[in-house]
């Protein structure tokens, strides 16, 4: 079936940082229009792991499988073709700050994908308006709240058509009452059957959403299962535990 | 009374003359502020993305270029390499065996050097998230460089770069021990034939002044016109 095709497929990927072991060993596959979540403590690995998938973070070892194709890190032009079709969502969004909302969505159409300039201008506003920022095209990111500006960088990755889009913390820099929004576009895209893969403490949102939760810790995924059975009543799984810690400090389920 | 009448009537006298040389040092500081940002790019790009050889290449380009007197510098390039230069017919019939040419080239190796400094100060101000979401999106180094990078690390430059204009100011005087018909060798000749070196050095600092003054303010109007808009991120130069 169609829907079920695997999309991303990592296998046993190693990096090594600063002389130190930071994935040890991570295997996950994604099948289109799922979603797939990482959680964990701060430190475990988890923007490490979503970095070496589009080779911004070149593995140590292991495989990286997108659409079924083993991608050569060492071919650069398999590297480009690559990031054009995995779209990143960065914790501090990283959108360019000497071009307007509008321009930070364009500029990749014109220079990676050599859309004329009409033609991605036009796409941009597509974008925007998907995310509800029709409005802002022209402001300037130092212009824009901390939710808007994670709007425009999901715009800015949608543009380029991903197969599939990594996600590392997208709230976690924002405001409490600016979490929302952007929540309800992340929402939408899964709705829209969207691939993807979100780092996330966003509990009690993302167990609606995902069809698996991957919890890492060292480095390595030490729980994974259906959202609802790890987070059953009287389970005991890590990741139940590690929930429950999470609502203690926020106060709430998913804070 | 007599003294201070016969300052002011040979300042006066030499004022067109002098003025003159305006163009000439304008011409020096333009040329070499030319050459030092077409050279301090690719200086300061390789220093900070190059590989080690490239990176050891560049350092040693600025070490050399900040080390050596420009006067020095000056007498190399002008009775050197341009008489070397000058045999060539193609290059003199374009003139380019001058003094000017001379003058221009060792201002701009030296500034390149300086700028080059400006310049990897500001890109290294930017935050790294700029380059990594450029390549995430799939563009290769160059285009995330030229794109993404460089055009945010020039317009932090602007500042630093009002500080190099008046530096180039002040060395293009030094254009005249090569004949450069510049403002300082004018104010020198006609000191010589009138006798009144002082009230003609200070018409000569006047209108250095002047120039300072004049090129800071271009400067802080193109930096008010590329300003990215609430843009709050702070160069640290
Ligand atoms: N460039 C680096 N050099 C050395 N250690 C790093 C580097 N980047 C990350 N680390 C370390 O790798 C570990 C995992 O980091 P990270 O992937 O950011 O974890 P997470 O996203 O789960 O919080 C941390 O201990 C961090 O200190
Ligand atoms: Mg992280």
């Amino acid at each position: 079936m169609q829907n079920e095709s695997v999309v991303l497929r990592v296998e046993d990927v190693v990096k090594h940082l600063g002389g130190q072991r930071i994935l040890d060993g991570v295997s996950l596959t994604v099948k289109k229009g799922r979603l797939k979540v990482l959680i964990g403590p701060s430190g475990a690995g988890k923007s490490t792991l979503l970095q070496c998938i589009n080779f911004l973070l070149p593995p140590d070892e292991g495989k990286v499988f997108l659409d079924g194709r083993e991608i050569n890190g060492k071919s650069k032009k398999e590297l480009l073709w690559l990031r054009q079709r995995v779209g990143m969502i960065f914790q501090d969004f990283n959108l360019f700050d000497h071009l307007t909302a509008m321009e930070n969505v364009r500029v990749a159409l014109i220079k990676v994908k050599k859309m004329d300039k009409r033609a991605a201008t036009h796409r941009a506003m597509e974008e925007l308006a998907r995310v509800g920022l029709a409005d802002k095209a022209g402001l300037y990111p130092a212009q824009l709240s901390g939710g808007q500006k994670q709007r425009v960088s999901v715009a800015r990755a949608l543009a380029m058509d991903p197969a599939v889009m990594l996600l590392d913390e997208p709230t976690s820099a924002l405001d409490p009452e600016l979490i929302g929004e952007v929540l309800a576009v992340i929402r939408d895209l899964a709705d829209a059957g969207m691939t993807m893969i979100m780092a996330t403490h966003q509990i009690g949102f993302s167990s609606s959403l995902a069809d698996e939760f991957l919890f890492m810790e060292k480095g390595r995924i030490i729980e994974r299962g259906a959202p609802s059975d790890l987070l059953a009543r009287g389970s005991c799984s890590r990741t139940m535990a590690f929930c429950a810690k999470l609502s203690e400090l926020s106060g709430e389920m998913g804070g | 009374m007599d003294g201070m009448l016969k300052a002011l009537t040979a300042s006066w006298e030499a004022l067109p003359y002098i003025l003159g040389g305006v163009w000439w040092t304008l011409g020096l500081i333009i040329g070499a502020m030319a050459v030092g940002l077409v050279l301090g790019v690719p200086l300061a790009v390789g220093q900070v993305y190059g590989t080690r050889p490239v990176r050891r290449l560049a350092s040693l380009y600025v070490w050399l270029f900040r080390g050596v007197p420009i006067l020095v510098q000056l007498y190399l390039f002008y009775f050197g390499i341009l008489a070397y230069l000058s045999r060539f017919e193609v290059l003199a019939f374009l003139h380019l065996d001058s003094a000017f040419t001379a003058a221009v080239l060792v201002l701009g190796l030296t500034s390149a050097a300086y700028q080059s400094q400006i310049f990897r100060g500001a890109i290294q101000s930017l935050p790294e998230g700029q380059l990594k979401a450029a390549r995430a999106l799939g563009m290769t180094d160059t285009t995330a460089i030229s794109t993404i990078i460089l055009p945010q690390a020039l317009r932090l430059s602007i500042p630093a770069w009002s500080n190099e204009y008046s530096i180039l100011l002040k060395d293009s005087a030094l254009a005249f021990v090569i004949g450069v018909l510049e403002i300082m060798s004018r104010t020198r000749s006609v000191a010589a034939t009138t006798h009144q070196p002082l009230p003609l050095s200070i018409l000569a600092g006047l209108i250095f002044f002047v120039l300072t003054w004049a090129g800071i303010k271009a400067l802080k109007t193109l930096e008010a016109k590329v300003r990215m808009e609430g843009y709050s991120h702070q160069g640290s130069l």
